[in-house]
């Protein structure tokens, strides 16, 4: 622990204004920060190409992106077409680029979705957990009800959400949402169980704040760091699951490309030796998920004010 | 001000375990401050003081007694208007680094309570933050960086900080030297002493560290097992004590000068369980002045001029020995 300096106050006060202070070299720390993790740069490198295609993936491939080729049917890979071509005559290098359109679009609406609402419900059944009166049944109301919605094997549940409404990307958006909430919820909860016990929860009460400002901006801004640290995780995993339903055929439909799919089309052409159907889309979903989940480890460490001097 | 700042009248704070059994550890404790006072509560870890303290803050719920400050029943005070009284009572929490939220910048920390009082505009707030700053002696400077970027000494200097700026009546500070290296510790009591004379606040001063209580405040109440077995000016408890359970607490105390040679009075044993609480006199199973009246019935209070009272009855009998 450093000891802090103590800087005389210039004439214009030093105390810059009652309006929010700029970060002191914030970015810097962050770019010296990943310097010395490959790890994170790498993941941050995977996250940035993602995020680059789906923004103009379907724009710069060589080929339309669904539409058949005319001949040139199942083509192994060549200069002409990278990864090949699929059965339908489609260029699947094209394909492949402009997948994280649909697939990385439904991943970051659904994580979007379900951490603001898991974070309010956590900090709400965390905070007010354990207490007398209806506060504390609204917290084990919210608790068994996110017992109930994990009970269910994850990928038997979207893919029965999805059924009942019908294939398309505002369905699995709104099924994974549902299905990640209890997840945000639990470890903003855990988090927050911890934080209400330190006693600067107690000076915030004698400050005089009131019990839900010191559940908002107390015990939350405190409690972030577990839920934050888990969205880039959870993005990955939500971009296996939407192509786990699109592979069963209950995700996005068919010509869109998206990798599940595509993997489920060049699945029985494996079968027959044009191994490139399924292989270049598996990898490009292999690698996407990775990247988020070190982006997620990077994440957690940098998060901590105390680590990151 | 008619009256004492702060009465406590038979405090009692029990907790309960399971059906039967309940940790007993405030019972019936009364005491009062005055303006401008400073009292010691003091006594080992166990003996209830800590949990008076947060009684009159109402972070906890007494089980039993009745609170006034300045006149104001504080426990039958809706939570509402309890907290507009806030700003005339604070804290000063023991752990200098988790009483502050680590995501705060110094400065939005110590001008939280000004906020919330609502009696100031941000530009006058901002005045307030930078003087108490430094009148803490950390200087306004300090104002953007995080509690983890100083040292246990400055962090306490910014819970007192954020204690007084909203100009208390009366501060509560539980064990504030306690964490604390010793070099720092006497910083921490002058500046405590130094505000105390600057700004006429009076202090309930929480601690068993019975040096630091002799540098800081005017009267002492020492506790033992929930209850204040004695009370007096501080010289003259120090000089004088009556209890037998002060009599060993002072004589427990080095003495700075090696050549003194002080009489040991000690007590047998250990503190007895807060849950099963002895018969008669708490101290009676250590005590070595005990009689049969001590196991069957717990002392009156005996009350001795300029303000002494003690309980204990025994303590005029052997008051020359």
């Amino acid at each position: 622990m450093s000891e802090a300096v103590q800087v005389p106050s210039p004439a214009s006060g030093g105390i810059a204004a009652a309006a929010p202070i700029p970060r002191a070299g914030g970015l810097h720390t962050f770019a010296r920060f990943v310097g010395q993790r490959p790890a994170f740069l790498t993941g941050l490198a995977i996250v940035g190409i993602t995020v680059f295609l789906a923004a103009v993936g379907p724009y710069i491939g060589p080929y339309p992106t669904e539409t058949a080729l005319p001949g040139d049917t199942l083509q192994p890979p060549s200069w002409r077409h990278p990864f090949g071509t699929d059965v339908s005559n489609m260029d699947i290098f094209s394909r492949v680029i402009a997948a994280p359109r649909i697939d990385l679009t439904i991943a970051l609406v659904s994580t979007f979705i379900a951490f603001v609402f898991g974070v309010l419900l956590g900090v709400i059944s965390g905070f007010f957990g354990g207490e007398r009166g209806l506060a504390r049944y609204a917290s084990e109301g919210i608790m068994r009800a996110a017992d109930i919605v994990q009970a269910f094997p994850v990928f038997i549940f979207a893919l029965a959400l999805v059924g009942f409404r019908g294939p398309g990307a505002i369905n699995v958006i709104a099924a994974l949402a549902f299905l990640n909430i209890p997840f945000f919820l639990r470890i903003t909860r855990g988090a927050v169980l911890q934080v209400r016990e330190r006693p600067f929860i107690e000076a915030a009460r004698c400050a005089g704040n009131s019990e839900w400002r010191i559940a908002f901006f107390h015990v939350l801004p405190n409690a972030l760091t577990p839920p934050v640290a888990n969205i880039s995780p959870t993005i990955g995993f939500s971009i296996l699951l939407t192509s786990g339903l699109s592979f069963v055929g209950a995700g996005v439909p068919v010509p869109t490309p998206e990798w599940g799919s595509m993997i489920a089309i060049g699945a029985p052409n494996m079968m027959t030796g044009q191994w490139w159907t399924a292989l270049f889309p598996g990898i490009a979903l292999g690698i996407s998920i990775l990247g988020y989940a070190l982006v997620g480890d990077g994440l957690k460490e940098f998060l901590d004010p105390t680590k990151r001097v | 001000m008619s009256g004492p700042l702060l009465a406590v009248d038979g405090l009692v704070k029990h907790f309960p375990m399971d059906r039967r059994r309940k940790v007993q550890a405030v019972n019936d404790v009364s005491f009062e401050i005055g303006g401008g006072e400073a009292l010691a509560l003091v006594g080992e870890s166990g003996s209830g003081k800590t949990t008076t303290g947060r009684c009159i803050l109402r972070l906890i719920q007494p089980t039993a007694g009745a609170i006034r400050f300045d006149g104001m029943d504080l426990l039958a005070m809706e939570p509402r208007s309890f907290r507009a009284l806030r700003p005339r009572i604070q804290m000063v929490f023991q752990e200098p680094y988790d009483s502050l939220s680590p995501r705060m910048r110094i400065g939005a920390i110590v001008e939280e309570p000004l906020k919330l009082a609502g009696s100031a505009g941000p530009a006058e707030r901002l005045d307030r933050v930078a003087e108490i700053l430094d009148l803490v002696r950390l200087g306004s400077g300090t104002m953007n960086r995080y509690p983890h970027q100083f040292s246990a000494g400055q962090q306490q200097r910014i819970g007192i900080a954020r204690a007084l700026a909203t100009r208390p009546d009366l501060v509560v500070l539980d064990e504030p030297t306690s964490a604390l290296d010793v070099s720092v510790r006497a910083e921490v009591l002058d500046l405590l002493s130094d505000l105390r004379a600057d700004l006429g606040v009076s202090y309930l001063f929480i601690s068993h560290d019975l040096t630091a209580v002799r540098r800081v405040c005017d009267r002492v109440a020492i506790m033992y097992l929930g209850k204040i077995v004695e009370t007096g000016e501080t010289e003259a408890i120090f000089e004088r004590p009556l209890h037998p359970y002060s009599r060993a607490l002072l004589s427990s105390v080095l003495y700075p000068d090696p050549e003194v040679d002080l009489p040991r009075f000690t007590l047998e044993g250990e503190i007895p369980s807060p849950i099963n609480l002895p018969r008669g006199c708490h101290l009676h199973g250590r005590c070595p002045w005990a009689e049969s009246r001590c196991e069957d019935r717990y002392p009156e209070v005996e009350r001795h001029d300029a303000g002494r009272a003690v309980s204990c009855h025994r303590a005029r009998e052997m008051a020359g020995a």
